[in-house]
């Protein structure tokens, strides 16, 4: 009895111990040789299993390439799927390492939620999505509209401000998972389907009659997805955000997974320090990484832009064109700091 | 020369045996160090949890729940937009649980007690019907109850645009049970005055024939006088007034009837699985109460020369309740707690909005904490008002 009392206490004192030691996350995830990335239930495009548990979206290649980063092996990520509610908790418990599943950035998840967001992985925007025989134009007609929703979002908030502002009605039918409110509104609950537009491009497929549905002109608000990380890690939190930046960086001197391996001995001196191919180059090994490391995530993953087509672009079933996430000098708004 | 060591030996080794061996000691040394490691266990998880959440950089306290919500909720009680703080959307939750475990919890009660007492019916259909039906909700998990509901019945029910029309002005569609608002109009407060007057002189009656009757043995009709007094008062103030009351009928919308008032498939759903769930357990335990009253009670009261419905009411119920309060009040217990599955539709109960506030807000300790205390506030007193009324029906010993 009091044996099994001790061992229980000291069980526990372990237990304890163990989430209380999470400060060097690069650390933890080295020794353990996985990274724990916390994905999403199911959007097409972002981070979706399939029907053999294989995940893929452009989140999913973003936990990917960190895999490659540290351990130049894409295999090794693995991904927890969460609500929009049980998204935050994982992350503060240190249950996933990062967030990469489509989380808006703002200024209270940023400061009172306590974690760090900085690369933004694709710019979205929020919309809503009616059926074509409501002959709604748009979104100012929808006063007394039932709208579906899904509960611990931006969208839930921006959707009370945007209605509020213009003086509408609506009433809100709130679901915990996607598929609910998907569901819900496919069966005639609501009237109106509302989260960030790309969410429902990817949506309508899963709908009865998806060309019954047309998403309305009208994007209410902004919407920066990318992955976030906790509070007081800078050095797991620079290991993250250059992920992205290597792959945007990529994107802008034309190196992709195929002629990433010639690029490293042939390209220009800018290209041959990403690559980790210059003379006593310390990039990789202060970043607490190997020097190829933006090489290993180019090779396994991909650049941007192969990321970017490969999940979501024209030729898949979503057709969302690059838009707001085109790189900086062709209209868009990826802009990645140099790497040297 | 051994036989005399013995006896001089044994003070000596008892001395430091006997506190080892003693149960008494025994006994507080091992509940002293049951409460030390159980101090240090809490002690633990409670100074771990101030670290984590001091690294993390998470504010602590209740200090949020005055912040502005900035979400809106889709069924309240009480007036409630997204300028009202984290406070009140928790206590627009906590009405919302309060509302489906109330009404819930009345409903099971009387459909448990049909079927309970259909079940030792003589006819051979009603009782197998009503086995039928505990076997089968008890059964089911209440989730998926819901979802039957919710999913299989309400979902298939007529598009918003085609409602089903319904006598007195009442629509019903795949969004809800629409029907009309009453709306009073000058003096109606008088109604209600009214109807607290008429209950109030209801009680005096009833004591006084009852104490007419213990005197003088003769009987008065106090419950038909009641029920008179209770319907007949408020009606006749309503009709001196004028009949001040109008009605706001719920009319086709652009999108959805308009006007009236409505009640949610959310509700209606959760409402319906919980109590026809609960119902079932009622059932069995009102069975089990009035089997075990000893057959030997009803022909005793019928060799008094008590009538049959006197004898269920005067011997055979006030017994089998003794039986009954105690199991019921676990189930009622279990419907209020049931009610948290709520968030599987949709509906706003004190989880649900708990749970966007803990969004968020990132409060994650001090919501669990806010929830544990409202269940167990809503069980505890729900467990003292069953034990009153266990103790007015128990046994009065002379």
């Amino acid at each position: 009895m009091k044996k099994t009392l001790l061992s229980a206490a000291i069980g526990a004192a372990i237990l304890g111990a163990a989430s209380a030691a999470s400060a060097g996350t690069l650390q933890d995830v080295k020794a353990k040789g996985f990274v724990t990335c916390g994905a999403s239930q199911g959007v097409p495009g972002f981070s979706n299993p399939d029907d053999k548990g294989e995940w893929s979206g452009i989140d999913v290649d973003y936990c990917r390439g960190i895999a490659a980063a540290v351990f130049g092996d894409p295999k090794k990520a693995k991904f927890v799927a969460l609500s929009s509610k049980d998204r935050f908790p994982a992350l503060q418990s240190g249950e996933i390492d990062v967030l990469t599943r489509n989380t808006t950035w703002t200024v209270s998840r940023d400061t009172s939620l306590g974690f760090n967001f900085r690369t933004v992985n694709y710019y979205d925007g929020q919309g809503f999505l009616v059926k074509k025989g409501l002959n709604v134009k748009s979104a100012l007609e929808l006063s007394g509209a039932a709208v579906c929703v899904q509960t611990g979002t931006t969208t839930e908030l921006n959707l009370a401000d945007y209605f509020k502002a213009n003086n509408l009605q609506y009433n809100p039918v709130v679901f915990e998972k996607e598929a609910d409110a998907t569901s819900a509104y496919d069966a005639g609950r609501c009237d109106v389907y509302t989260t960030d537009q790309s969410g429902l491009y990817a949506m309508r497929l899963k709908l009865k009659n998806p060309d019954d549905n047309i998403v309305l002109p009208e994007v209410i608000s902004k919407e920066p997805l990318g992955p976030a990380v906790r509070q007081g890690d800078d050095q797991w939190f620079d290991v993250v955000s250059w992920v992205h930046y290597a792959m945007v960086n990529a994107e802008e001197f034309g190196i992709t997974s195929k002629n990433v391996d010639e690029m490293k001995t042939k390209g220009g001196p800018d290209v041959k320090r990403m690559l980790g191919n210059e003379e006593g180059t310390k990039i990789g090994t202060d970043l607490g990484l190997t020097n190829d490391w933006a090489y290993n995530v180019i090779k396994l993953v991909g650049n941007y832009s192969e990321v970017f087509e490969r999940n979501v672009g024209p030729n898949t079933p979503l057709k969302i064109q690059r838009g707001l996430n085109a790189l900086w000098n062709k209209g868009g708004l990826q802009y990645a700091p140099p790497i040297r | 020369m051994a036989g005399n060591a013995l006896p001089s030996e044994k003070p000596t080794s008892s001395g430091s045996s006997s506190l080892l061996y003693d149960p008494k000691a025994r006994g507080i040394f091992y509940q002293v160090l049951t409460v030390a490691i159980l101090g240090l266990f809490v002690w633990i998880i409670v100074n771990n949890t101030i670290t984590n959440l001091n690294r993390a950089n998470i504010a602590s306290g209740f200090d949020f729940l005055k912040g502005r919500a900035g979400f809106d909720i889709g069924q309240t009680l009480i007036d409630y937009s997204s300028d009202s703080t984290y406070g009140r959307a928790l206590l627009v939750g906590l009405l919302n649980t309060l509302e489906v475990a109330i009404i819930g919890i009345i409903t099971a009660s009387i459909i448990g007690f049909i079927v309970g007492i259909a079940r030792l019916s003589s006819n051979w259909l009603i009782a197998k019907l009503a086995q039928i039906y505990v076997e089968i909700f008890r059964n089911i998990p209440p989730l998926l109850v819901i979802f039957f509901w919710y999913k299989g019945v309400i979902a298939i029910l007529p598009q918003a645009r085609a409602s089903l029309a319904l006598p007195f002005g009442t629509y019903l569609n795949n969004r809800g049970l629409f029907f009309p608002k009453p709306l009073w109009g000058g003096g109606a407060w008088l109604i209600l005055v009214a109807l607290v007057v008429a209950i109030v002189l209801s009680l005096v009656i009833r004591r006084w024939a009852r104490l007419r009757q213990e005197k003088t043995g003769q009987q008065y009709p106090s419950g038909l006088t009641a029920l008179l007094l209770i319907i007949g008062l408020p009606l006749v103030t309503f009709l001196a007034l004028g009949a001040p009351l109008s009605f706001e009928y719920p009319v086709a919308g652009k999108f959805n009837l308009t006007g009236g008032s409505v009640v949610g498939p959310e509700f209606i759903s959760l409402y319906l699985a919980l109590s026809f769930y609960t119902a079932s357990f009622i059932a069995e335990i009102v069975r089990a109460g009035i089997k075990a009253v000893a057959k030997g009670q009803t022909e005793a009261a019928s060799a008094l020369g008590l009538r049959g419905n006197m004898t269920t009411r005067l011997i055979v119920i006030p017994q089998a309740l003794r039986i009954i309060i105690p199991p019921l009040t676990s189930q009622y217990l279990n419907l209020t707690k049931n009610s948290s599955l709520a968030v599987a539709v949709g509906f706003a109960d004190v989880v649900a909005v708990g749970g966007t506030m803990l969004n968020q807000t990132g409060q994650a300790v001090e919501i669990v904490t806010l929830w544990l205390v409202i269940y167990l506030s809503l069980s505890v007193s729900t467990a003292v008002l069953m034990n009153w009324f266990n103790s007015k029906m128990a046994l009065v010993e002379r």
